[in-house]
Order: structure tokens, then sequence, then C-alpha cells
């Protein structure tokens, strides 16, 4: 059994007093709420913080508020069973409680939280090994090394954005509310991502994600599809959300395609969604939106199955993710 | 009044309740005062001299006891006689990404852990060999000395050119099955411990605790009568733990070194790296047909990818080719199969131990066979079945044979005949069939002695005592012991207490590999059983007024013949007979019969009885993404008795749920030499999702020489399942699958294709076919031509 390092665990009564911990702490000092991804990587001596600041109980960051007419408010610290089971987001926001409920597997969502899965680590098939196989293939950029082992003469880090909530709640336009000792902020959810495997997330040091922000439902549809090897367990090797709201006479008023796992951060391919406004969803448009979706689509070598497979999935998933929301 | 009390009723298994309490006790749960534990320093690179191993380091930190390196224990071993290729830990050479180099004891784990990574070790790096192709270059970095092909195999039984001649049709194929891993739940453990008299006892979680205790005493320069060998019970094993390996040896090194109990359990990374499964094999198959729709000869060739170590690779190499005939009535038979090694961990015996490889190839091929001459695929079978009670053309001699039942049983049950080629696009199903040994006619090592022993005692409470060497690794052998015991005595099972596996306690069985268990030492049990009812039939005979011939044992009673009122009491009975005898106590053994062929190879394939399975699988393919979902599988078995029904279909789906994976999903995949995903989520085990369901149908042909008439069912349904997948997916997509795993970017790559060529997946060109020159055989037909002077 592989067995966790060493460390501090401390757990601060008040979102204050965690944002203090974590200010102070510096580089060694990590967040940790349902751990269920920060843990494994402990494990694998992927990262080795010597201090853990507990976030999960604390009740700034617990329940679910508001109504759909105004936006449902998540606490970043809800665990992914909360959110797939809330009767609300299943009533006004079935996608998210669907996406929620394709993250690893129930027992994972027991613990896992919303806020941990929108913060989960890149993810690629050369840095996410046990230590003596990563000494022996060699440490790329992520894992203190000076190369990218998928892409060795690339000067950066390709690992890929792993989230299943990200795209969904991306594609519906959900802001988060970060904050820390210095203060406090709301960012779109899109902003919190950056397109670099080593450093995916805009976060500030010491800051930490409280709440997810849902737009009113608004009539919006949305749906996400998840392609991975087995149907449960597995990372995505491609997420496809796709969201719109539609206009009295049944066309697309606007229209979001977000697309996970083909990238280092979720890919927002606004062409697709372009495509799709002011159509019925009719067979070509659907077809020219997937097509659209997948050139902007690269995947590399670098999770499960081939990256062509993964790349001619992104038409076919887009296809019936838009199907699949045309009949929500 | 049915025929027997236990035997043939679905009863849940002995162990059931320890082992979903959580109470059984795995090797890992065993601690001892004063334990080190130990952890392993292994290699970082695939092929490396070591030039010099820094242990100052390590021995530096606080709570380190010991450090070993390779120059600590020379003696190479194996676990065949021909294949002492491996030492404990290496001396001069590393082998494979993870082939170790040193070993410390230390106070607790982490400390183990740290000091292990203090240890400096240098290398000179040589050049790897990674594929079957490398291994045979002339030029390719030697592995073990000498060439890398380990083993080259070629016997022709009959003529195979002349069956050619005779063919009006001759078609062949080229297949790759790749390598998977065992992935047992429980990691291996060890705990090793001298006692102050010098005496080693050893606990691990081994399927083979015999050869263990044999390579222990070899390795250590220990007699055996100073070591003590017991098999914990195993968390699975499917041949995984088969193998003597590196971590047994090492903690019983270091136990003698520090004075103190070592133990050690391997992380799952270190699991993925012992390895012993399943070799990636490429297979090359060319048949000859009459226009009749019978087969007029055979030509099989085999390349083994065996990894770095022997382990038991010359076997699978035979097996590769002994079981491919066993099915069929073939006349002629050219058998040439090779093993190299490569830079990766060995390859071993993995569930179905060297034949599933070939019998995905042959199934295929025959489904190939038949859409080209125009016969339904299962009629095609139909007209080359091997008949019951006959010799195959490489000398297994078949005895019950269920086979034909099994087919005809499973095609009705599944609706084969109305569902093949009309079933909707996307959906499709496939056929195969198969055969496999019931127990190994040889050990691993040569001697005559009894291949299971069983001893059995009877305490003051009328209370039986089984001792048996044998270990239960999930397959259920515990239960099936005590089940055939109290069946003999008409006892329940809950009269009967069981000690297994401590070679201090209980007599010998070989191990828990090829399937051998329940024919072997059930047999044993069934002997040992009918000796103890013998000696207490003649005490008690005089009491109840009968000869001893006409005591009865049933209920937990003894009585006379006719009469149940004349009767004892089990316990009462066992006084009456101790007072007459002593002790209580008999012995049964079982060997099996020499049935060797005549011809060198011929000890791998003779088996004193082989189960068949017959297997219809049914497919949806998505079309768009080469996503397959196997709907459901019907699988016959001819078990030769079911001696408990609910074992079998246990055994049966547990064989499904891993061709599944075979077919469909697991590689054990290498990047430069180093393991693609040593790690459950990596590598991708079918979950409950791709289960399908499961009917299994149960073909009871009551073998004459098995236990109640019983063969083996814990690899055999394996077989047929592969190969039935991939006709499936043929029948359901038009793609002829030629490799396996079919993973969807594979199939949509064929698929692609197939719009416009032949679509396909598999290999394109065979390896050299260096199998050197062919030793002719002659068969048995020519055998019994002889005799009759023809």
């Amino acid at each position: 059994m592989l067995r966790l390092p060493a460390f501090r665990y401390i757990s601060p009564r008040t979102l204050t007093e965690a944002t203090a911990r974590l200010a102070e702490g510096g580089p060694d000092t990590a967040a940790i709420a349902g751990g269920t991804d920060l843990l494994p990587h402990m494990k694998r001596r992927q990262r080795c913080p010597t201090v853990l600041v507990g976030l999960r109980h604390l009740p700034e960051l617990q329940g679910i508020r508001g109504t759909p007419d105004q936006g449902l408010t998540i606490g970043a610290g809800c665990t992914l069973a909360e959110v797939t089971q809330h009767p609300g987001i299943r009533e006004a926001y079935p996608a998210l409680a669907w996406a929620a409920g394709m993250v690893a597997t129930a027992t994972v969502r027991q613990m896992g939280t919303i806020g941990g899965n929108l913060c989960i680590e890149t993810r690629c098939t050369c840095f996410d090994l046990p230590l003596h196989t990563r000494d022996a293939l060699g440490h790329c950029f992520k894992d203190g090394g000076a190369l990218c082992l998928v892409a060795p003469r690339s000067p950066r880090c390709w690992a890929i954005a792993s989230s299943d909530a990200a795209p969904l709640l991306i594609a519906i336009g959900a802001q988060v509310r970060l904050v820390s000792a210095a203060g406090e902020r709301a960012i779109s959810l899109r902003d919190l991502y950056r397109d670099d495997g080593l450093r995916p997330l805009a976060l500030q040091p010491g800051e930490v994600l409280t709440e997810i922000l849902l737009p009113p439902a608004d009539g919006r549809r949305a749906a996400y599809r998840k392609v991975r090897r087995r149907g449960t367990i597995d990372f995505p090797v491609l997420g496809v959300a796709v969201a719109a709201r539609f206009a009295p006479d049944g066309t697309v008023k606007d229209a979001s395609v977000v697309l996970g796992a083909v990238a280092s951060a979720p890919l927002v391919v606004p062409e697709a969604a372009r495509l799709l406004e002011g159509s019925r969803l009719d067979p070509e448009t659907v077809r020219a939106a997937a097509v659209a979706a997948t050139r902007s689509a690269r995947p590399l070598e670098n999770t499960d199955l081939a990256a062509a497979w993964r790349k001619h999935l992104v038409r076919v998933t887009v296809e019936r993710a838009l199907r699949e929301m045309a009949h929500a | 009044m049915p025929e027997f009390a236990l035997i043939g009723r679905a009863r849940p298994r002995v162990d059931a309740a320890g082992k979903v309490t959580g109470t059984t006790r795995y090797a890992d749960d065993l601690a001892l005062p004063g334990q080190l534990w130990c952890k392993l320093v292994r290699s970082p690179l695939p092929h490396a001299r070591i030039v010099r191993i820094d242990p100052a380091p390590a021995l530096a930190l606080e709570g380190v006891a010991a450090v070993l390196t390779g120059g600590d224990l020379q003696t190479t071993y194996g676990i065949l006689p021909v294949s002492q290729d491996e030492q404990a830990l290496c001396a001069d050479t590393v082998r494979y990404v993870g082939d170790p180099v040193a070993a410390v004891a230390a106070v607790d784990e982490a400390t183990a852990a740290r000091a292990a990574a203090l240890i400096v070790v240098e290398y000179e790096p040589l050049s790897a060999v990674l594929s079957i192709e490398d291994a045979m270059q002339p030029a390719a970095e030697p592995i073990h000395g000498g060439g890398n092909v380990q083993k080259a195999v070629a016997l022709e039984f009959g003529d195979v050119a002349q069956g050619l001649r005779e063919a009006a049709y001759q078609r062949d194929d080229l297949f790759f099955y790749d390598g998977s891993t065992h992935l047992a739940m429980e990691e291996h453990a060890v705990l090793a411990s001298f006692a102050p008299d010098g005496i080693l006892t050893l606990w691990s979680s081994t399927q083979t605790p015999h050869y263990l205790h044999r390579v222990l005493s070899k390795v250590l320069g220990m007699p055996m009568s100073r070591i003590r060998v017991i098999a914990t019970p195993v968390g699975g094993g499917f041949g995984g733990k088969s193998d003597v390996l590196n971590h047994e040896l090492v903690a019983a090194a270091l136990a003698r070194a520090t004075g103190h109990p070592v133990k050690c359990v391997l992380t799952r990374e270190e699991v993925f790296y012992a390895h012993r499964g399943r070799h990636p094999t490429v297979i090359w198959i060319r048949t000859g047909w009459g226009r009749d729709g019978r087969v007029t000869a055979l030509h099989l060739r085999t390349w083994l990818d065996g990894g770095a170590y022997g382990s038991y690779g010359v076997a699978t190499t035979y097996y590769t080719g002994a079981l491919a005939p066993l099915t069929y009535r073939i006349p002629h038979y050219r058998f040439e199969g090779l093993r190299v090694f490569t830079n990766k961990p060995a390859c071993g015996p993995k569930r179905g131990h060297g034949t599933p490889q070939p019998r995905f190839a042959l199934e295929c091929h025959l489904d190939k066979v038949a859409e080209d001459l125009g016969f339904d695929p299962v009629e095609l079978r139909r007209r080359n079945l091997v008949a019951p009670f006959s010799p195959t053309v490489n000398w297994l001699r078949v005895t019950s044979c269920g086979l034909a039942e099994c087919i005809d049983r499973v095609v009705a049950a599944s609706g084969f005949a109305q569902k093949h080629r009309h079933l909707p696009p996307g959906r499709g199903v496939g056929f195969a069939v198969s055969g496999y040994l019931s127990g190994a006619g040889l050990p691993v090592y040569w001697n005559d002695l009894p291949h299971s022993e069983v001893h059995l005692t009877v305490d003051r409470g009328g209370r039986v005592c089984v001792f048996s060497g044998a270990i239960d690794i999930g397959q259920g052998s515990d239960s099936i012991l005590i089940a055939v015991v109290a069946e003999v005595l008409g006892l329940q099972p809950e009269d009967i207490q069981l000690v297994t596996a401590d070679t201090a306690l209980t007599p010998v069985d070989l191990g828990s590999y090829s399937s051998r268990v329940t024919f072997m030492a059930g047999n044993a049990a069934v002997q040992a059983a009918q000796r103890m009812r013998a000696l207490i039939a003649r005490a008690v005979a005089p009491r109840l007024g009968v000869p001893p011939e006409e005591v009865r044992f049933a209920d937990g009673h003894v009585a006379a013949a006719g009469d149940g009122a004349r009767r004892l009491r089990w316990q009462e009975a066992c006084t009456v007979a101790e007072a007459v005898h002593g002790t209580l106590s008999a012995s049964g053994a079982y060997t099996p019969p020499k049935l060797a062929g005549p011809y060198k190879g011929s000890g791998v394939g003779p088996s004193a009885a082989y189960s068949f399975s017959a297997c219809v699988a049914e497919v949806a393919v998505d079309e768009e993404t080469g996503e397959v979902q196997v709907e459901k599988v019907w699988l016959a078995h001819d078990i030769g008795r079911a001696l408990n029904p609910l074992l079998v279909a246990g055994q049966v789906e547990g064989s499904v749920y891993m061709a599944v994976g075979e077919a469909l999903f697991e590689r054990q995949g290498y990047r430069r030499g180093v393991h693609a995903g040593p790690s459950m989520l990596e590598y991708k085990s079918p979950t409950m999702y791709e289960m399908p369901a499961v009917e299994t149908i149960l073909v009871e042909s009551i073998d004459p020489e098995g236990p109640f008439g019983a063969k083996e069912c814990g690899q055999g349904p394996l077989l047929p399942v592969v190969p039935a997948i991939a006709n499936a997916i043929y029948d359901a997509v038009g793609v002829r699958v030629d490799e396996v795993p079919a993973t969807p970017d594979k199939l949509l790559r064929a698929l692609t294709r197939a719009k416009g060529g032949p679509a396909r997946i598999g290999p394109t060109a065979a390896p050299p076919a260096a199998f050197g020159p062919v030793t002719k055989v002659r068969r048995p037909e020519d055998e019994d031509a002889a005799a009759a002077g023809i």
C-alpha cells in the first residue's frame, strides 16, 4: 500500500482563519477539502506539502442556497454526492447533477467536493504514475524536471484539464467566489483556468474557492457527456458540455460548447456556439458545430486511448450532447 | 433418494463468513513482536550492469538494521529446473525496470522506504531489448548470455504437407494476443521469522508453498527440514503467486541477518513489476480442409514475449501448442513455438497458461474458414469434434468429454442460430469452444511422489480434521476438501475442520495451479476418508452385527445397512474405533497416471482428465466510436460433476470477467521498458459496468477418474470467451478481430477503413520463423496401424 508522507494538519474554525493560515503558510502549505485528489498525489509523492489546512467543515463553504429564479449558490465544500442528489439542482440544473455524478466512483463522490473537482490537478500519463515508475521514465515539468515527456521539444506542460464539473459549469455561465486574506472577488469560472498544465489555476497564493454561483436557470438547457474507458472510476478522456437558451420560436438564443480533457484548460469553442445560435438544432447545424469543435480540439497522446480517437470522438460526442440537449 | 448428501448441492463457501466480515487473516494482517520492515531497491533501467552499490548512507540512518545486496544471495533459482536464471537480488546485471538490487530492513515501513531511497546504485546502461523482433535480431544485446531465444520447439505429428496436399481449401491467418496481468486484489506479502533454535518460519501469500519450501532451502543454503512454509489465505492468485518471488527470499535472508522477524508487503506498483502474467504472443495458423468441412491438417506457430526471466515460460511455450488440438480430430499437426527474453517484467502463468492465445487464434480462424466454405460456424466445429475416450494427434488421452452437449446447450440457450447474421447492425453473436486440463500430469521438478496427499484425524469429540497442503486462493478448495470428506463420512461440513498449506503440519500438495486441486487433492481426500471409514466400519461392525461392508455412514451416524435402527452416533462410533485401533488417522494420496507421449516435450499437456467449454457471446458495438459492450455470455462447461454448482458458477463468472478484460480492455503496456501505468486506475480492468450477464450451463460427463466424477473449472471457462467476443464483433460490424484487446481506438480505425478495404485489426507480419529443425513424432493412429500390421 502507498503511504502518506508526514504532514501537519490544521483545522481552522472560520474561513478568515483558514485564509490567514494559508497566507502565512507559503508554498509548502496546501488547502484540503475532500482530499480525494490531493491525498493520492501525496501518496505518489507528486506533491509533498508539509502543512494541510482543512477547509471541508468551514461553515462558509457549506450549503446550497438560493432559488433557480435568482440562481443557486453552491458551497465549494459540498460533496459531489450532495450536488448530484440536491433536489433543486436536479430540477433546475439537471445536467450539473449528472456531470457531478460522473466523477470517479460513488465512494469518492461521498468525500470529494465540488470545489475540489473544479481545482483538480491536470493529468498526464507521464505524470500520474507511482514514484519508482516516474524515476525510471524521467521527471517532467510537472514533476520537478525540465521537459515535457509527451512533447519533448515543447517548452510547456501539456497535462490535461480533467474536471467533469468545470466544462458544464462554464457552459452554463457559472461564476466562482475566491477569498483570500487580502479580500475576495467573483470571477467567471472560465477565467479560473489557464492553458498551462503546470499552473492550471489562476488562483492567487492563499486564495480559496468558496462558492459556485449559478446564473438563473432561465429556461437554459444543458447536457454533459463523458467519454472514458469504463463506466465508472476513470477520469474523462473527453468531456463535452453544451448549453443553450431558446427563443419562444424554438430557435437557439445563445449557446455554448465547452470541451474537457483535450487541453490544459476547459476549451470553450465559440465557433461552434455561433453556428448553433439562431438554429433549431437541425442535424446539419449540429454536425457543423460538432465539426467546428473537432477542429479546435488538439488532443495529445497523454491520456488513455489514442489521440486520434479522442479527436474523432469530439465530433461524435458533441453531436450526441446537442441531440440530448435538444430533447432535454 | 438423492445419490449424495452434499455433493452436487449449492452451498456457500466455508470461508465466506471470514471473508465478508474481514476476519480472515491474510499475510499482510500478520505481525510479530520485534518485527522489521523490508523494502526493496529496484532498478530504474530496463537493462544495465551494476557498477557499484553503496549501502552506507542507508546503514547510517537511525532504525536501519541491515542492508543486503546481490553479493549476499548469489544462488540462482527459478520455478523450473531448466530455468534457474533468477537471483533474489541482482548481483551483476539488472534485466527489467523493477529488478531488485538491494534490500533494507528497518524498524518501520517509513524508515525502510527512506533508507532504500538513500542507497546509491551506479549503473552502466546496456541496450534494452523490448520486443520479440528486437530480441531475434542477431546483434541484440544478450539478456542471459547466448541468444535471446530462450526456447524453440518444433514438433510434427503426422505429415502436415501431406494433409495440405489432400486439402481442397487452405487458409492461414496471423494473430496477436497482448500481455495482461493477474490483478489479484491482494498485494503479495511475506513474513519471515527465525526461532531461537534456528528454524525459519515463513508466511506468504503464495499459491505454491511446496515449491517455495524447496527454493528457500536452495537459496538460503538451509535444509528443508529447518524451514517451515505457511501459505496464508490468498486474496486472489490467478497464477501471479505461483512463482517464488524475490521478496520472499529477501525477507527470509534479512530475518536471518538481523535476528528479527521481517515483513515485506509489495505495493501495487511492485506487483505490476513482479508480474508473471500473460505472455504477449503472436500466433500464425494454417489449416487445410476437405469439401466435407473436415480438417486435413493444422500448422500452428507461436512467438512468446517472455520478459526478463524464464519463470514457467518453457512450459508456457509448450502449452501454446499442446492444447490447441484438444477439441478437434486433427489428422496432421505441426507445432512450432519459441519464447524470447526481453527487458520487461517476466511473463509466466496466468489463468489458462499459454492456451488462451492459440485458442483465441484457432477459434477466430475457424470462423473465417466456416465463412469461406459456406458452413455455419457451429456445424464446422461439430464435424471435427474430438470423440470421448480417444487420443488426440499429440497423444493427449481424452476421457470423458461433454463438448458436443456443451455446444448443443449453449447454442440452444443463446438462440445462436436465430441471431447469427440476423441481428441488426451493431449487434452480433459469436461462438467458440475450448478444452483445458484438470491438473498437469507432471510436477515442475522430476519426482515419483504423489502430487497431493491428505491426512485425516478424529478428536474425542468426533471432530474430523483434514490436513492438506492445498491453499485456497479464492477458488474454493477449502470448501471442496471439506465437502468431499463430509460426504464420504456421512457428516456435515460443520463437523470438519481444515489445516492447510503448512509444510510442518500438512502433507504435500504441489500447489494451487494448473486447475489441479479439486481433482488431485480431492481424490486424495476421498481416499483418506474412505480409509477412515473402513477403519471405523471394521471396529463397529461387530456392535452392529453386520460385516464391515454393510456398515453405512450417513446423517452423522454409522448404521447397519438395511436396518436404520441399529446405529451409533458418529462420535460413539469413533470412540469404539479408537478403542480398537488406537489413534484414528488415515491418509490418502493421488498421483496422476503416466500419460506422456513418446516425444521430448510430451510432459506438458497430459492430464488425467480434460474439461470442455462452449461459449456464445452477444455484443453491441457502437459504430461511431468503436466501443463494445458485451451484453451477455452463455457458457456451457463440462465439469465432469459439479461438486458444488455455486462454486462452479463462481469460477465461470470469474473466468468470463477476466476474459472480457483480455478481449477488450487490459494490456500490460510499456513505454521504453517502463510500465505504462502500474496502478489500479491506469490498468484498465473491467468494472461491474462492463461485466456482461452470464448464463452458466453445467454439463456433467462424470469423469471416471475425477473425485465423484469432477473435473476442473477454474481456468477452462476463460478460453472460449475471448474468441467468442471477437467473433461476435465481426458478426456485429464486419471487422475481423485478429488482435486483442480490441480497444475502441483500434476498432474505430478498422471501421473507418472498412468502407475501403478489408476491415481487420491485427498484425501484418510474423517474426522470423527460427524454430529449428522439426522433430517428427508418430501419431497414436500410426501406433495402432503398426500394431495391426498395416
